[in-house]
Protein backbone atom coordinates (compact mmCIF):
# COMPACT_ATOMS: atom_id res chain seq x y z
CA UNK A 1 0.00 0.00 0.00
CA UNK A 2 1.53 3.29 -1.08
CA UNK A 3 -0.51 5.56 1.12
CA UNK A 4 -1.67 4.54 4.57
CA UNK A 5 -4.34 7.21 4.74
CA UNK A 6 -6.90 7.02 1.96
CA UNK A 7 -7.90 10.64 1.71
CA UNK A 8 -11.30 10.00 0.08
CA UNK A 9 -12.77 8.62 3.31
CA UNK A 10 -11.44 11.55 5.28
CA UNK A 11 -12.82 14.08 2.80
CA UNK A 12 -16.16 12.28 2.67
CA UNK A 13 -16.64 12.89 6.39
CA UNK A 14 -17.28 16.60 5.84
CA UNK A 15 -20.67 18.25 6.08
CA UNK A 16 -22.32 21.58 5.31
CA UNK A 17 -23.31 24.44 7.60
CA UNK A 18 -26.98 23.33 7.75
CA UNK A 19 -26.10 19.75 8.59
CA UNK A 20 -23.72 21.11 11.23
CA UNK A 21 -26.62 22.90 12.96
CA UNK A 22 -28.55 19.64 13.31
CA UNK A 23 -25.46 17.82 14.57
CA UNK A 24 -24.70 20.54 17.14
CA UNK A 25 -28.28 20.39 18.40
CA UNK A 26 -27.87 16.65 18.95
CA UNK A 27 -24.54 17.21 20.75
CA UNK A 28 -26.11 19.67 23.20
CA UNK A 29 -29.04 17.33 23.79
CA UNK A 30 -26.64 14.48 24.66
CA UNK A 31 -24.64 16.84 26.89
CA UNK A 32 -27.73 17.71 28.90
CA UNK A 33 -28.68 14.04 29.11
CA UNK A 34 -25.24 12.94 30.37
CA UNK A 35 -25.14 15.74 32.96
CA UNK A 36 -28.62 14.92 34.26
CA UNK A 37 -27.84 11.20 34.52
CA UNK A 38 -24.59 11.97 36.40
CA UNK A 39 -26.50 14.23 38.80
CA UNK A 40 -29.12 11.52 39.40
CA UNK A 41 -26.34 9.01 40.05
CA UNK A 42 -24.67 11.23 42.65
CA UNK A 43 -27.96 12.02 44.39
CA UNK A 44 -28.86 8.34 44.44
CA UNK A 45 -25.40 7.53 45.83
CA UNK A 46 -25.65 10.10 48.61
CA UNK A 47 -29.35 9.89 49.58
CA UNK A 48 -30.45 6.53 48.12
CA UNK A 49 -29.81 4.37 51.18
CA UNK A 50 -31.30 6.99 53.51
CA UNK A 51 -34.51 7.01 51.48
CA UNK A 52 -34.92 3.31 52.09
CA UNK A 53 -34.27 2.13 48.54
CA UNK A 54 -32.82 -1.42 48.63
CA UNK A 55 -29.09 -1.34 47.88
CA UNK A 56 -29.40 -4.01 45.18
CA UNK A 57 -31.85 -1.76 43.30
CA UNK A 58 -29.47 1.20 43.66
CA UNK A 59 -26.54 -0.86 42.36
CA UNK A 60 -28.41 -2.10 39.31
CA UNK A 61 -29.69 1.42 38.68
CA UNK A 62 -26.06 2.63 38.68
CA UNK A 63 -25.04 -0.04 36.21
CA UNK A 64 -27.98 0.63 33.89
CA UNK A 65 -27.35 4.40 33.94
CA UNK A 66 -23.62 3.91 33.34
CA UNK A 67 -24.17 1.63 30.36
CA UNK A 68 -26.71 4.12 28.96
CA UNK A 69 -24.14 6.93 29.34
CA UNK A 70 -21.47 4.78 27.69
CA UNK A 71 -23.84 4.03 24.81
CA UNK A 72 -24.46 7.72 24.14
CA UNK A 73 -20.73 8.55 24.34
CA UNK A 74 -19.74 5.76 21.94
CA UNK A 75 -22.60 6.18 19.48
CA UNK A 76 -22.85 9.99 19.34
CA UNK A 77 -19.56 11.48 20.57
CA UNK A 78 -17.35 8.84 19.01
CA UNK A 79 -19.59 8.75 15.90
CA UNK A 80 -19.78 4.97 15.93
CA UNK A 81 -23.49 5.29 15.21
CA UNK A 82 -22.60 6.99 11.92
CA UNK A 83 -20.13 4.32 10.82
CA UNK A 84 -20.99 1.34 8.65
CA UNK A 85 -22.88 -1.49 10.27
CA UNK A 86 -19.95 -3.84 9.64
CA UNK A 87 -17.55 -1.46 11.39
CA UNK A 88 -19.92 -1.14 14.36
CA UNK A 89 -20.12 -4.88 14.95
CA UNK A 90 -16.45 -5.33 14.18
CA UNK A 91 -15.64 -3.09 17.16
CA UNK A 92 -18.42 -3.90 19.60
CA UNK A 93 -18.79 -7.67 19.25
CA UNK A 94 -15.21 -8.80 20.03
CA UNK A 95 -15.15 -6.47 23.03
CA UNK A 96 -18.53 -7.64 24.28
CA UNK A 97 -17.53 -11.30 23.92
CA UNK A 98 -14.28 -10.89 25.86
CA UNK A 99 -15.77 -8.79 28.65
CA UNK A 100 -18.84 -10.99 29.06
CA UNK A 101 -16.54 -14.00 29.20
CA UNK A 102 -14.39 -12.30 31.84
CA UNK A 103 -17.47 -11.43 33.90
CA UNK A 104 -18.77 -14.97 33.52
CA UNK A 105 -15.46 -16.31 34.87
CA UNK A 106 -15.44 -13.84 37.75
CA UNK A 107 -19.02 -14.59 38.74
CA UNK A 108 -18.79 -18.34 38.52
CA UNK A 109 -15.17 -19.17 39.30
CA UNK A 110 -14.64 -16.55 42.00
CA UNK A 111 -17.06 -18.50 44.20
CA UNK A 112 -14.51 -21.28 44.22
CA UNK A 113 -11.51 -19.00 44.47
CA UNK A 114 -12.49 -16.65 47.29
CA UNK A 115 -12.72 -19.25 50.10
CA UNK A 116 -9.38 -20.70 48.90
CA UNK A 117 -7.75 -17.28 49.07
CA UNK A 118 -9.15 -16.62 52.51
CA UNK A 119 -8.04 -19.86 54.13
CA UNK B 1 -19.22 -23.98 -3.89
CA UNK B 2 -17.05 -25.14 -6.77
CA UNK B 3 -18.51 -22.37 -8.85
CA UNK B 4 -17.03 -19.78 -6.52
CA UNK B 5 -13.46 -20.80 -7.28
CA UNK B 6 -13.69 -20.14 -10.98
CA UNK B 7 -15.65 -16.91 -10.64
CA UNK B 8 -13.59 -13.83 -11.40
CA UNK B 9 -13.89 -11.29 -8.60
CA UNK B 10 -12.74 -7.77 -9.31
CA UNK B 11 -9.95 -6.31 -7.20
CA UNK B 12 -12.20 -3.73 -5.57
CA UNK B 13 -14.44 -6.38 -4.08
CA UNK B 14 -11.44 -8.21 -2.72
CA UNK B 15 -9.89 -6.52 0.25
CA UNK B 16 -6.60 -5.69 -1.45
CA UNK B 17 -8.56 -3.54 -3.82
CA UNK B 18 -7.32 -0.25 -2.43
CA UNK B 19 -10.52 0.50 -0.57
CA UNK B 20 -11.55 -0.04 3.01
CA UNK B 21 -14.42 -2.48 3.55
CA UNK B 22 -15.42 -0.27 6.46
CA UNK B 23 -15.30 3.06 4.60
CA UNK B 24 -12.89 4.49 7.13
CA UNK B 25 -9.28 5.52 6.80
CA UNK B 26 -6.46 3.37 8.08
CA UNK B 27 -5.58 5.74 10.92
CA UNK B 28 -9.09 5.89 12.32
CA UNK B 29 -9.46 2.12 12.24
CA UNK B 30 -6.15 1.63 14.03
CA UNK B 31 -7.24 4.10 16.70
CA UNK B 32 -10.37 2.00 17.21
CA UNK B 33 -8.26 -1.17 17.47
CA UNK B 34 -6.05 0.48 20.07
CA UNK B 35 -9.10 1.64 22.01
CA UNK B 36 -10.56 -1.88 22.04
CA UNK B 37 -7.36 -3.28 23.56
CA UNK B 38 -7.15 -0.41 26.04
CA UNK B 39 -10.79 -0.92 26.97
CA UNK B 40 -10.05 -4.57 27.68
CA UNK B 41 -7.29 -3.51 30.09
CA UNK B 42 -9.65 -1.16 31.92
CA UNK B 43 -12.41 -3.75 31.81
CA UNK B 44 -10.23 -6.36 33.49
CA UNK B 45 -9.01 -3.81 36.06
CA UNK B 46 -12.57 -2.97 37.03
CA UNK B 47 -13.44 -6.67 36.99
CA UNK B 48 -10.66 -7.43 39.45
CA UNK B 49 -11.83 -4.49 41.56
CA UNK B 50 -15.23 -6.16 41.77
CA UNK B 51 -13.56 -9.43 42.71
CA UNK B 52 -11.63 -7.84 45.60
CA UNK B 53 -14.75 -6.04 46.74
CA UNK B 54 -16.53 -9.33 47.13
CA UNK B 55 -13.54 -10.97 48.75
CA UNK B 56 -13.62 -8.28 51.48
CA UNK B 57 -17.37 -7.78 51.35
CA UNK B 58 -17.64 -7.07 55.10
CA UNK B 59 -14.78 -4.58 55.45
CA UNK B 60 -14.62 -2.85 52.05
CA UNK B 61 -14.97 0.91 52.66
CA UNK B 62 -17.97 2.86 51.38
CA UNK B 63 -16.58 5.55 49.08
CA UNK B 64 -19.17 8.23 49.82
CA UNK B 65 -18.03 8.26 53.46
CA UNK B 66 -14.41 8.89 52.37
CA UNK B 67 -14.56 11.31 49.44
CA UNK B 68 -16.44 14.04 51.29
CA UNK B 69 -13.98 16.90 50.88
CA UNK B 70 -14.20 19.88 48.57
CA UNK B 71 -11.42 22.42 47.97
CA UNK B 72 -11.54 25.73 49.85
CA UNK B 73 -14.25 24.54 52.22
CA UNK B 74 -14.57 22.27 55.25
CA UNK B 75 -18.17 21.40 54.49
CA UNK B 76 -19.22 17.74 54.38
CA UNK B 77 -19.95 17.23 50.66
CA UNK B 78 -19.92 13.51 49.83
CA UNK B 79 -18.87 12.73 46.23
CA UNK B 80 -19.43 16.33 45.12
CA UNK B 81 -15.87 16.89 43.99
CA UNK B 82 -15.76 13.62 42.04
CA UNK B 83 -19.08 14.60 40.46
CA UNK B 84 -17.53 17.95 39.55
CA UNK B 85 -14.54 16.15 37.99
CA UNK B 86 -16.90 13.89 36.03
CA UNK B 87 -18.80 16.93 34.82
CA UNK B 88 -15.54 18.65 33.73
CA UNK B 89 -14.54 15.58 31.75
CA UNK B 90 -17.98 15.30 30.10
CA UNK B 91 -17.83 19.00 29.17
CA UNK B 92 -14.34 18.63 27.71
CA UNK B 93 -15.64 15.65 25.73
CA UNK B 94 -18.41 17.89 24.40
CA UNK B 95 -15.96 20.63 23.39
CA UNK B 96 -13.94 17.93 21.63
CA UNK B 97 -16.93 16.66 19.65
CA UNK B 98 -17.69 20.29 18.73
CA UNK B 99 -14.08 20.65 17.51
CA UNK B 100 -14.56 17.54 15.35
CA UNK B 101 -17.83 18.98 14.02
CA UNK B 102 -16.11 22.28 13.19
CA UNK B 103 -13.37 20.28 11.48
CA UNK B 104 -15.95 18.63 9.23
CA UNK B 105 -16.97 22.11 8.08
CA UNK B 106 -13.28 23.08 7.59
CA UNK B 107 -13.86 25.83 10.14
CA UNK B 108 -10.33 26.44 11.43
CA UNK B 109 -11.37 29.10 13.94
CA UNK B 110 -14.00 26.81 15.44
CA UNK B 111 -11.56 23.90 15.73
CA UNK B 112 -9.01 26.13 17.46
CA UNK B 113 -11.55 27.47 19.94
CA UNK B 114 -13.07 24.14 20.92
CA UNK B 115 -9.77 22.26 20.99
CA UNK B 116 -8.36 24.97 23.27
CA UNK B 117 -11.22 24.49 25.74
CA UNK B 118 -10.74 20.72 25.57
CA UNK B 119 -7.10 21.13 26.61
CA UNK B 120 -8.16 23.45 29.45
CA UNK B 121 -10.75 20.91 30.63
CA UNK B 122 -8.13 18.15 30.61
CA UNK B 123 -5.70 20.26 32.63
CA UNK B 124 -8.42 21.05 35.21
CA UNK B 125 -9.20 17.34 35.47
CA UNK B 126 -5.55 16.34 36.02
CA UNK B 127 -5.18 19.08 38.63
CA UNK B 128 -8.34 17.88 40.38
CA UNK B 129 -7.01 14.37 40.42
CA UNK B 130 -3.76 15.57 42.03
CA UNK B 131 -5.83 17.28 44.72
CA UNK B 132 -7.96 14.13 45.14
CA UNK B 133 -4.84 12.00 45.56
CA UNK B 134 -3.25 14.31 48.13
CA UNK B 135 -6.52 14.42 50.09
CA UNK B 136 -6.76 10.63 50.00
CA UNK B 137 -3.09 10.16 50.99
CA UNK B 138 -3.49 12.65 53.85
CA UNK B 139 -5.71 10.04 55.45
CA UNK B 140 -8.37 10.36 58.14
CA UNK B 141 -6.52 13.09 60.06
CA UNK B 142 -6.07 15.18 56.91
CA UNK B 143 -2.37 15.79 57.57
CA UNK B 144 -0.26 14.88 54.54
CA UNK B 145 3.08 15.45 56.31
CA UNK B 146 2.76 12.49 58.70
CA UNK B 147 3.70 9.57 56.49
CA UNK B 148 3.28 7.05 59.29
CA UNK B 149 -0.52 7.06 59.18
CA UNK B 150 -1.32 8.15 55.65
CA UNK B 151 -3.01 6.01 53.02
CA UNK B 152 -0.36 4.38 50.83
CA UNK B 153 -0.05 1.22 48.75
CA UNK B 154 0.78 -0.79 51.86
CA UNK B 155 -1.60 0.76 54.37
CA UNK B 156 -5.17 1.98 54.31
CA UNK B 157 -6.79 3.70 57.24
CA UNK B 158 -10.18 3.96 55.62
CA UNK B 159 -12.54 1.20 56.63
CA UNK B 160 -16.24 0.46 56.57
CA UNK B 161 -18.13 2.77 58.88
CA UNK B 162 -15.19 5.14 58.73
CA UNK B 163 -15.71 8.58 60.18
CA UNK B 164 -13.54 11.38 61.51
CA UNK B 165 -14.13 10.19 65.08
CA UNK B 166 -14.14 6.51 64.18
CA UNK B 167 -11.13 5.50 62.05
CA UNK B 168 -11.19 1.82 61.18
CA UNK B 169 -8.54 0.27 58.94
CA UNK B 170 -9.93 -1.38 55.80
CA UNK B 171 -8.39 -3.79 53.27
CA UNK B 172 -5.21 -2.42 51.73
CA UNK B 173 -6.58 -3.32 48.27
CA UNK B 174 -8.93 -0.36 48.55
CA UNK B 175 -6.07 2.15 48.37
CA UNK B 176 -4.14 -0.01 45.89
CA UNK B 177 -7.08 0.02 43.48
CA UNK B 178 -7.59 3.72 44.08
CA UNK B 179 -4.00 4.50 43.10
CA UNK B 180 -3.86 2.04 40.23
CA UNK B 181 -7.23 2.64 38.57
CA UNK B 182 -7.32 6.42 38.90
CA UNK B 183 -3.58 6.60 38.24
CA UNK B 184 -3.84 4.54 35.06
CA UNK B 185 -6.75 6.67 33.95
CA UNK B 186 -4.85 9.84 34.92
CA UNK B 187 -1.90 8.71 32.77
CA UNK B 188 -4.30 8.46 29.86
CA UNK B 189 -5.63 11.95 30.59
CA UNK B 190 -2.10 13.39 30.69
CA UNK B 191 -1.15 11.79 27.37
CA UNK B 192 -4.52 12.86 25.94
CA UNK B 193 -3.88 16.48 26.95
CA UNK B 194 -0.42 16.32 25.33
CA UNK B 195 -1.86 14.85 22.11
CA UNK B 196 -4.64 17.45 22.02
CA UNK B 197 -2.09 20.19 22.57
CA UNK B 198 0.12 18.96 19.71
CA UNK B 199 -2.90 18.83 17.38
CA UNK B 200 -3.94 22.30 18.54
CA UNK B 201 -0.50 23.61 17.58
CA UNK B 202 -0.83 21.93 14.18
CA UNK B 203 -4.25 23.53 13.69
CA UNK B 204 -2.81 26.94 14.60
CA UNK B 205 -0.03 26.39 12.07
CA UNK B 206 -2.70 25.61 9.46
CA UNK B 207 -1.36 22.14 8.75
CA UNK B 208 -4.76 20.53 8.18
CA UNK B 209 -5.88 23.25 5.77
CA UNK B 210 -3.04 22.02 3.60
CA UNK B 211 -3.93 18.35 4.07
CA UNK B 212 -7.52 19.12 3.10
CA UNK B 213 -9.30 17.57 6.09
CA UNK B 214 -9.31 17.65 9.88
CA UNK B 215 -9.35 13.92 10.46
CA UNK B 216 -6.45 14.13 12.90
CA UNK B 217 -8.75 16.07 15.24
CA UNK B 218 -11.26 13.24 14.90
CA UNK B 219 -8.60 10.62 15.73
CA UNK B 220 -7.36 12.31 18.90
CA UNK B 221 -11.02 13.03 19.60
CA UNK B 222 -11.72 9.28 19.64
CA UNK B 223 -8.99 8.86 22.24
CA UNK B 224 -10.29 11.76 24.30
CA UNK B 225 -13.88 10.43 24.29
CA UNK B 226 -12.52 7.06 25.31
CA UNK B 227 -10.95 8.67 28.39
CA UNK B 228 -14.33 10.15 29.27
CA UNK B 229 -15.95 6.76 28.66
CA UNK B 230 -13.53 5.02 31.02
CA UNK B 231 -14.05 7.65 33.69
CA UNK B 232 -17.82 7.08 33.55
CA UNK B 233 -17.14 3.46 34.51
CA UNK B 234 -14.47 4.26 37.11
CA UNK B 235 -16.86 6.79 38.69
CA UNK B 236 -19.59 4.18 38.93
CA UNK B 237 -17.58 1.18 40.04
CA UNK B 238 -15.06 2.84 42.33
CA UNK B 239 -17.02 5.73 43.83
CA UNK B 240 -20.71 4.88 43.57
CA UNK B 241 -21.45 1.16 43.71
Amino acid sequence: MKRDDIIEYSLGAGHSEEEGKVIRKKIWFVTALLSIVTLVEVLLGVFGVGMGIPSIVIKFAFIVMTVAKAGYIVMVFMHLGDERKLMKYFILLPYAIFILYLLFLLFFEANALVPTLLS
Amino acid sequence: MSGEVTKVIDQKTLWEGGRSPFSVSYGKMMMWFFLISDALTFGSLLGSLGFMRHKYIDTWPISETIFTHFPLTHAHLPLMYVAFMTFILIVSSVTMVLAVEAGHRMDRKGVTKWLFWTVIGGVIFVGSQAWEWSTFIAGPDGDITTWADNATLTQNFYGRGFGADNPIAGPVQYSQFFFFVTGFHGTHVVSGVILNFIILLNVLKGKYEGVGHYEMVEKVGLYWHFIDLVWVFVFTFYYLV
